[in-house]
């Protein structure tokens, strides 16, 4: 499998950023020399072995239903590149 | 309709009422001030890492079990990727091929025939936040309270094939979660949100016709009026051979009508992947069984219990049970007062009537088992008639007060004295004297008038029996 330009344009759009061109062909080509390296794994023969979801097994973690003390308005809001009221303010929604 | 076959699939969002969000520790609330009930975690901030409140898997377990459907052994968590501002993480965690349940049922009744709605899963999920839109400003607003706030989503084969149907699957599932006591269900307040997939295709046609999804309704009426259209909008396009288009519509509750959503049709691509944060978690037949345990009388156990032990009929059964608190007013009242056929004829007829027509839900209902009981007595013990019990109880049910209040401050009193109701039959013969003529020459429908002009007299209260013979003794008296 390999990768080609206009996956790498479809990625990128996905995850909202722009690329150059040369961007574009470099990280095609980093890209394939990755799913080049997780090829070798179709080597392996996984015929008798059941998929495993994740490494290690930890038994459930949970947690109980309890309230904790919540960030302060002002601390939710101290990384926000704009606020109003107590709010978030982004660029208008159009529905 | 008629040339037509309609199938309808229905996805509905569940809000569970755990003290605590999905996965962190804050409070799950409806409302509040904006932001107030955040934290790094519902916020998304790097670095914090989300734990699985214990009681939302219970009570998803809960809903499962109660829906006929398979709890799995393992399930995972995964995120599913889309950019919009009420979604701090730029995914919500969800589930996608390992969901908590597959399979299970809903019983519906159509058309005077059972009928059982498949259920193909029920997956755990977090809500989004909220956005707020100004007409003018030329920014949205985002709270993030309900950011992480544990939902179930429930999705149903397309099994349904009317408006009616979809209604009644609705109506259905809620009465089966009130009875769980894990979710208000209310669709105003947005704790249960349904939205539908449509298609119709004409009855010679084997395969599904093009699905529209509609959204944005809230209420069950609105489910079944969107749907009522958009099958009348369908139906009417293909019969002039136009094409439907494969699209996501809104519901317009003021315009009674769906919109074809503005936003730009880009196909989906949620890129869906095992959530890192989170392990897997394994359910094991002891958990579940101990959660079956727990599981309280189910609305269709409950019905069969009405009709074997209190002799109500299946329908009188039905239609108590489908509202967990109006059942429960039921019991309360047949243990005060053991004429089951009587309290369901006034529950489900004049206090049902007064609600419906009031938009009022049974749990906001004014009276009490024990008001009603009392004002059972009085018609029992003759102080009111039959009829003027209705106007007490609507007075009953508009105030709160008692039926013992309302009778005297409205001097409802019945009149059961035969004295003064003979004097009034006489005063009714003298001033009708061509009716009286009329009965003693053999019209006996005659007598029914005069008995009416009584009551008009006294103003509904004289006791209608004794009315009656107050009448005929006062012809008899005229009898030549």
């Amino acid at each position: 499998m390999t990768i080609k330009k206009d996956a790498i344009r479809y990625a990128a759009g996905l995850a909202r950023i722009s690329l150059t061109r040369q961007e574009e062909e470099l990280f095609a080509e980093q890209l394939n020399h990755i799913l080049a390296y997780m090829e070798q794994l179709n080597k392996l023969d996984t015929e008798n072995i059941e998929p495993m979801s994740r490494a290690g097994s930890t038994g459930n973690i949970l947690r109980e239903d309890m309230v904790k003390s919540p960030l302060s308005n002002d601390d939710a809001l101290k990384n926000a590149p704009e606020k109003e009221e107590g709010f978030f303010r982004v660029p208008k929604i159009i529905e | 309709m008629s040339h037509y076959l309609t199938t309808i699939g229905l996805e509905i969002h569940l809000r569970l009422l755990t003290k605590t969000k999905a996965f962190c520790g804050c409070s799950n609330c409806f409302g509040g001030e904006p932001n107030t009930f955040v934290c790094p975690v519902c916020l998304g901030f790097p670095g914090s890492l989300p734990v699985l409140n214990s009681q939302y898997l219970r009570y998803a377990i809960k809903v499962a079990l109660a829906l006929s459907s398979n709890v799995s052994g393992m399930m995972k968590f995964d995120r599913k990727n889309y950019f919009y501002p009420d979604l701090p993480k730029n995914y919500q965690i969800s589930q996608y091929d390992m969901p908590l349940s597959l399979g299970g049922y809903v019983d519906i009744i159509s058309d005077n025939k059972p009928k059982r709605i498949a259920i193909t899963r029920v997956h755990m999920e977090e809500d989004a936040g909220k956005l707020v839109h100004n007409k003018r400003a030329l920014s949205s607003y985002v709270d993030f309270n309900r950011t992480g706030t544990p939902l179930l989503e429930i999705v149903s084969e397309p099994d349904i094939s009317s408006p009616e149907e979809a209604y009644r699957y609705l109506i259905a599932i809620k009465s089966i979660i009130e009875y769980l006591d894990v979710s208000d269900c209310n669709m105003e307040e947005g704790s249960l949100r349904c939205d539908a997939n449509i298609s119709i295709r004409p009855k010679s046609q084997k395969e599904l016709g093009v699905k529209v999804e509609l959204k944005n309704m809230n209420s069950f009426k609105g489910v079944r009026d969107a749907l009522i259209y958009e099958e009348k909008r369908q139906a009417k396009a293909l019969s002039a051979d136009e094409p439907i288009a494969q699209q996501t519509r809104l519901w317009n509750e003021e315009k009674q009508v769906s919109e074809p959503m503005r936003t730009k049709e880009e196909a989906h691509d949620y890129r869906y992947f095992p959530d890192p944060d989170l392990p897997t978690v394994s359910i094991d037949a002891t958990l579940i069984e101990e959660i079956s345990s727990e599981l309280p009388e189910m609305p269709e156990q409950k019905k069969e219990r009405f009709i074997r032990d209190c002799g109500l009929s299946k329908y009188d059964a039905s239609v108590l049970v489908s509202d967990k608190v109006m059942a429960c007013f039921f019991e309360c009242c047949i243990k005060l007062y053991p004429k089951p056929k009587m309290i369901v004829n006034w529950l489900t007829g004049d206090i049902l009537k007064y609600l419906n027509a009031n938009n009022i839900e049974f749990n906001s209902v004014k009276t009490t088992p024990q008001r009603l009981i009392s004002m059972f007595e009085l018609m029992d013990n003759k102080t009111i008639s039959g009829k003027m019990a209705k106007e007490v109880l609507h007075e009953m049910l508009a105030t709160g007060d008692s039926a013992d209040d309302i009778v005297k401050k409205k001097g409802l009193l019945q009149i059961s004295d035969k004295s003064v109701i003979e004097k009034l039959a006489d005063d009714i013969i003298n001033e009708n004297p061509k009716v009286a003529d009329d009965y003693l020459s053999g019209k006996t429908n005659a007598l029914g008038f005069l008995v009416g002009q009584l009551m008009k007299k006294s103003k509904g209260r004289a006791d209608p029996q004794l009315a009656n013979s107050a009448i005929k003794k006062g012809l008899g008296k005229k009898r030549p």
